[in-house]
């Protein structure tokens, strides 16, 4: 049996033994270790992947197996993974194992949000696994959904219109991802490809025309790249996140706002490439303004996921920015960026809500001095934020430089010019973490009720350090993972053909 | 040839140090968190001066020059085939002389934090984060690459945010290690700018590389100008900025005296004696580039160093905060510093400036960390840092007070300690090169005498303050490292500095010349016998001639009001007419257009919706009516027809 249909068939049995369980423990208990396997198979998958590498096969994409769907339009269930999915899938598995720990105490329709979590997390690994553009389409829109329930069952604050805020936005989104995918599939036939196909590998075989490029990259990039927080189509982050209970805020911050990333990177930059050089400095703009906007934005809130919804802004904007490089170096840095943030923004959102749990505020003027009284949470707070500006040793510095490095290599001043004022946002990110780091954790304690909370308990310890342990194993060793990822990105780099600059 | 391999373990006990403290710490007896620091420093100092011998004695030359030896070096990222960067040991003069600096001021520094911290809550944290700083500061220093320059570079600046927060409770600490932060930061984000345009000029992170006075790097240079100057005098600048935040020249200058508010041994570790003159000890590392393809940026690297030294020394007459004083008064020997190296050649005769830059950096370290950690026992015994209410303190603590004499004397350069030789051999330096630059060290020398003496006569001499606690000598654990910094300070001069660091790694001669140091002495002297007549007894004269100078003196007092100028750019540029105008636009504006199409598409469904109203007679009544509309079309057509 191939290895990834596992990711499939697990949430299956998982939601099977969720919807037999009797008591609420029953099916947390069910739900963890459903998820627990997840994590453990998609970091051996990981393994798998390296071993079969080192036995000399060079397929573009490993572990594939395609089921015939729809014959007669030769549509496809084809699945398989490179460097860059199967990073992204461990990525995934480790953000929905401590999400599910981060909910134990859910109380409320347990069944239901536990089965919508891990639907939603099944849309996410069928989407990084699919190599089919309407089979990854179907996943994307597989996750995009459940956050709806998800966000207006469980949710807070305005929630419903968040909700609705959201899933628009989001399925507007998909509209034109429609369209776009669509179009690709209409224009497969060419030389050398007798039939219509969705298949990825197929499609980055055939050489569209720039007229027909031209027509859809930006729709694609768009469709994606409104996941992934692109300014202007960024603003259903902050309500959505503010709103969402938390292990959902981990999750959509975390893995859903990569799909974007990746899909702008597999789907929009390697099946038409040429759009991509000769639009791209649209998008540069674009993301340039989303990575300095976002950090500028976050400056002022006060609500701590807002703050941290900005911060995912103007981080994503970074993953955009990187891929339009067309540049190894940064689109290895793009996906680093992806699991460094997925990892540390899954951190904070976990983070902010125990610590919402125990304040019942976010709002960090009536914080203070938590670190005497959460000692344990507050140092955590403080590694994410150490991880968010970049501390070397952590695993935001990794993804940074890689983009920073490689996008600076780049001959044209304008890209230059870009990175520099990209480069900046370490500053600006630097104010605005240890603002609300001063304001929440540091000086005297403001409200005296927060005199008597109390510190995290062993699912909270759990899952913050799993994230942790991520996050430093990704800062202090990165060449492995950096090695995997760089090697599955010649072939998108060389049809951006830029490879032979070096 | 000796294998260095050993000299790996420097930073990795360290590094297990501060995990170890860090996570256990709370676990234990909070004193054996102490004592784990010190044991693991005391041997990184013992391996440090076995390395220092070997070096320098032993292994070190070949053919008469010192080698730039790399006993170890593993790559931790690869960008591409040509840009990786390497976690790795680098040993050259400069490298090891830092290493017996770092951890010499550091055990020192442990020893006396012993007794300094007993009553402290964060006792552990505090050890911790001293492991920390000190595997940042000897990762910096034995760096192979600038990008691991830049990596611990960036961990050094973290250490020293954590550290200034010591009393995390206290308002003053927190904004103050933000300040020293984000300063940092910004000009790190020079440093950063610089190393990808030096990346692409040179295609290398390697410093054997890039400072190869033969290699491609200089003899190469970059042909392309920006602005009138070479892109390669840019990317140095703008590295410059970096070490400029780092050592706080000036107009970066500002987060070092607020960063007084962290305890005082990380005072005089961090903000005295090592983090603040990795700024110079960059500039010396890169200093063939600077010296031999960029002689602008290094110009400026001088004049900023007198700049600053100057206005500096200025700040600290008018100051009454002792570590203030200190501070500022580190400002303006790094600034020494810097000018040693802005007025120094590359290789030969010509390299006296950078020899005796190092050179002061070595003393300085030892002096200042002195004056610092004497500081700490004042402020200890009498619970107060103003100098204001202190006074006739020679009487309670001896110890100090002689201590305190000695650093006194070092850093205003009297001989035989060892500022003077140091100091006398940058105004040699300078003096050669630049007059103008000569003749303000010289003011400087003048200045510093006179307001380290009026801290000394202050605290020591002066009034016979009445205290609410008798002072008492600090605790022996606390003496020996003062005595031990004491004797340093009063040797270190005799060293024969030049014979081992260089520019270029061979011997320099260092002539003494009687024309530079005689002149240099009696300014310093002038200075010691003003602050005498002033200070010793209790007068009102200080207060009549600061009274006298009128709004000059209420300038330099509010330190040029460079502070303010920094909060106006803060809180009112950056805060106000861009963060705010930014969350506005993207509430309103962004946001808005969002709701907005969603408000116009409910609009017109509402509009439309009568529709789908359901009703058949409806339905029936606009399919009739349809009906008839076509019809009378078609006919109308056909008619035509």
């Amino acid at each position: 049996m191939n290895i990834l249909t596992l990711f499939l068939i697990v949430p299956v049995l998982t939601v099977i033994a969720i919807l037999i369980s009797r008591t609420k423990e029953q099916i947390r208990v069910s739900a963890a270790v459903g998820m627990g396997i997840q994590l453990i198979q998609s970091i051996y998958l990981i393994f798998a992947y390296l071993a079969e590498r080192s036995r000399g096969n060079i397929d573009v994409m490993l572990f594939t197996k395609t089921w015939k769907w729809f014959e007669s339009m030769n549509i496809q269930f084809s699945i398989g993974v490179d460097g860059i999915s199967v990073s992204l899938i461990a990525l995934t598995g480790i953000v929905i194992f401590t999400g599910v720990l981060t909910s134990w105490h859910v109380d409320y329709l347990t069944k239901e949000f536990f089965i919508s979590l891990i639907v939603l997390s099944t849309g996410v690994f069928g989407f990084f696994i699919s190599l089919d553009l309407f089979t990854m389409f179907l996943f994307f829109e597989l996750a995009v959904i459940p956050m709806y329930l998800l966000i207006g069952i469980w949710g807070s604050g305005p929630k419903e219109y968040a909700a609705m805020k959201l899933t628009l936005m989001l399925m507007g989104a998909s509209a034109l991802l429609l369209v776009g995918i669509l179009g690709l599939y209409v224009n497969s036939v060419q030389t050398g490809n007798p039939e219509f196909t969705f298949n990825i590998v197929d499609l980055s075989r055939i050489d569209l025309p720039i007229e027909v490029q031209r027509v859809f990259f930006p729709m694609v990039f768009v469709g994606f790249g409104v996941l992934g927080a692109l300014f202007p189509f960024h603003t259903w982050s902050p309500d959505g996140h503010s709103s969402a209970p938390t292990a959902v805020s981990m999750l959509h911050a975390g893995v859903l706002m990569k799909m974007g990333g990746y899909g702008c990177l597999r789907v929009a930059m390697y099946l038409m490439p040429d759009a991509a050089n000769e639009m791209g400095w649209i998008f540069i703009i674009l993301t340039t303004i989303s990575v300095v906007y976002g950090a500028f934005g976050a400056i002022v809130q006060k609500d701590l996921k807002y703050i941290n919804a900005y911060s995912s802004v103007s981080h994503c904007g970074l993953v955009l920015f990187a891929i339009l490089m067309s540049d190894k170096i940064s689109s290895n840095g793009a996906v680093l960026q992806m699991i460094s943030h997925g990892l540390m923004t899954a951190l904070f959102f976990a983070l902010i809500g125990m610590i919402y749990e125990r304040t019942h505020t976010r709002d960090i003027r009536f914080m203070g001095g938590l670190m005497k009284v959460l000692p344990f949470l507050a140092v955590c707070y403080m590694i994410a934020g150490f991880a968010s500006l970049g501390l070397p040793g952590l695993s935001g510095f990794i993804a940074e430089m890689n983009i920073f490095v490689g996008a600076f290599q780049h001959s044209e001043t304008f890209y230059r010019v870009a990175t520099v004022i990209v480069c900046s946002s370490i500053v600006i990110t630097a104010v605005y973490i240890l603002r609300v780091v001063a304001a929440l954790l540091l000086g005297p304690i403001k409200n005296e009720e927060f005199n008597f909370l109390k510190d995290a308990v062993w699912f909270e310890k759990a899952s913050t350090v799993i994230l942790i342990i991520a996050i430093a194993g990704m800062g202090l060793a990165p060449l492995w993972l950096s090695e995997l990822i760089s090697e599955s990105l010649n072939p998108i780099i060389q049809k951006l053909s830029l490879l032979n600059i070096y | 040839m000796e294998s260095f391999g050993y000299t790996v373990l420097i930073p990795v006990i360290l590094f297990f140090s501060f995990i170890f403290i860090g996570l256990a710490g709370g676990k234990m007896n909070k004193y054996l968190s102490g004592i784990i620091g010190t044991v693991s420093l005391l041997t990184v100092t013992v391996l440090s001066y076995y390395t220092a011998y070997s070096y320098f004695f032993v292994y070190g030359k070949a053919g008469g020059v010192y080698q730039k030896i790399i006993p170890f070096q593993t790559e931790w990222l690869r960008f591409s085939e040509k840009l990786y960067i390497e976690m790795g040991v680098l040993l050259d003069p400069i490298s090891v002389m830092m290493l017996v600096v770092i951890s010499t001021v550091s055990l020192m520094v442990h020893i006396y934090s012993i007794g300094y911290m007993k009553e402290d809550m964060g006792y552990e944290r505090f050890f911790s984060f001293l492991s920390l700083f000190t595997f940042s500061m000897t990762g910096l220093v034995i760096a192979t690459n600038i990008f691991q320059t830049y990596v611990f570079w960036e961990l050094v600046g973290v250490s020293s945010y954590l550290l200034i927060g010591h009393y995390y409770d206290r308002p003053s600490a927190v904004a103050a290690s933000k300040k020293a932060f984000i300063v940092t930061r910004f000009a790190d984000l020079g440093f950063l700018i610089g190393i990808l345009i030096l990346s692409n000029i040179t295609g290398t992170f390697d410093f054997k590389i890039l400072t190869d006075p033969d290699g491609s790097a200089i003899t190469q240079g970059s042909s392309v100008a920006f602005m009138g100057l070479s892109v390669m005098t840019w990317a140095l600048i703008l590295v410059f900025m970096g070490c400029a935040g780092k050592s706080a020249m000036f107009p970066l200058h500002i987060w070092l005296p607020d960063a007084m508010e962290g305890p005082t041994p990380v005072s005089a570790l961090i903000h005295a004696a090592t983090m603040v003159v990795a700024g110079v000890y960059l500039v010396a590392r890169l200093f063939p580039l600077y010296a031999l393809s960029a002689p602008v940026a290094l110009h400026l690297v001088g004049y900023v160093g007198a700049f600053t030294s100057l206005f500096a020394a200025a700040i600290a007459c008018t100051q009454t905060d002792i570590k203030r004083i200190l501070a500022f008064s580190t400002i303006s020997q790094i600034g020494f510093m810097m000018l040693g190296l802005g007025v120094s050649g590359y290789g030969g005769e010509n390299g006296l400036g950078f020899m005796a830059s190092m050179f002061h950096l070595f003393n300085h370290a030892m002096f200042k960390a002195l004056l610092f950690l004497c500081a700490g026992s004042i402020i200890h015994a009498v619970h107060n840092n103003d100098m204001n209410f202190t006074g006739g303190l020679r009487k309670f603590m001896p110890v100090t007070h002689i201590t305190f004499l000695i650093a006194c004397l070092a850093i205003a350069g009297i001989p035989p300690f060892s500022g003077f030789f140091s100091k006398d051999e940058i105004l040699v330096a300078a003096f050669e090169h630049d007059k103008f630059l000569s003749v303000v060290m010289f003011a400087v020398a003048g200045l510093t005498a006179f307001y380290m003496f009026r801290l000394y006569f202050t605290v020591f001499w002066n009034k016979d303050t009445q205290y609410q606690k008798t002072p008492h000598e600090s605790p022996k654990v606390m003496a020996y490292p003062l005595m031990f910094l004491a004797a340093a300070s009063a040797l270190t001069g005799f060293i024969p500095f030049g014979n081992y660091v260089t520019a270029d790694g061979s011997a320099v001669e260092t002539p003494f010349h009687w024309n530079v140091a005689v002149p240099a002495v009696a300014v310093s002297f002038a200075g010691i016998l003003l602050a005498m007549k002033l200070y010793k007894k209790e007068s009102d004269m200080p207060a009549k001639i600061s009274s006298s100078l009128g709004e000059l003196y209420k300038i330099v007092y509010k330190k040029f009001y460079i502070d303010e100028i920094y909060i106006f750019v803060t809180k009112n540029i950056i805060f106000k007419y861009i963060s705010v105008p930014v969350a506005w636009f993207d509430r309103k504006v962004v946001d808005n257009t969002m709701n907005g199409i969603a408000a116009l598409t409910n609009f017109v469904s509402v509009k439309i919706k009568s529709f789908q109203s359901g009703q058949l007679q409806q339905y029936a009544y606009v399919m009739v009516s349809g009906m008839i509309v076509l019809i009378l079309i078609a006919l109308y057509f056909m008619k035509t027809f």
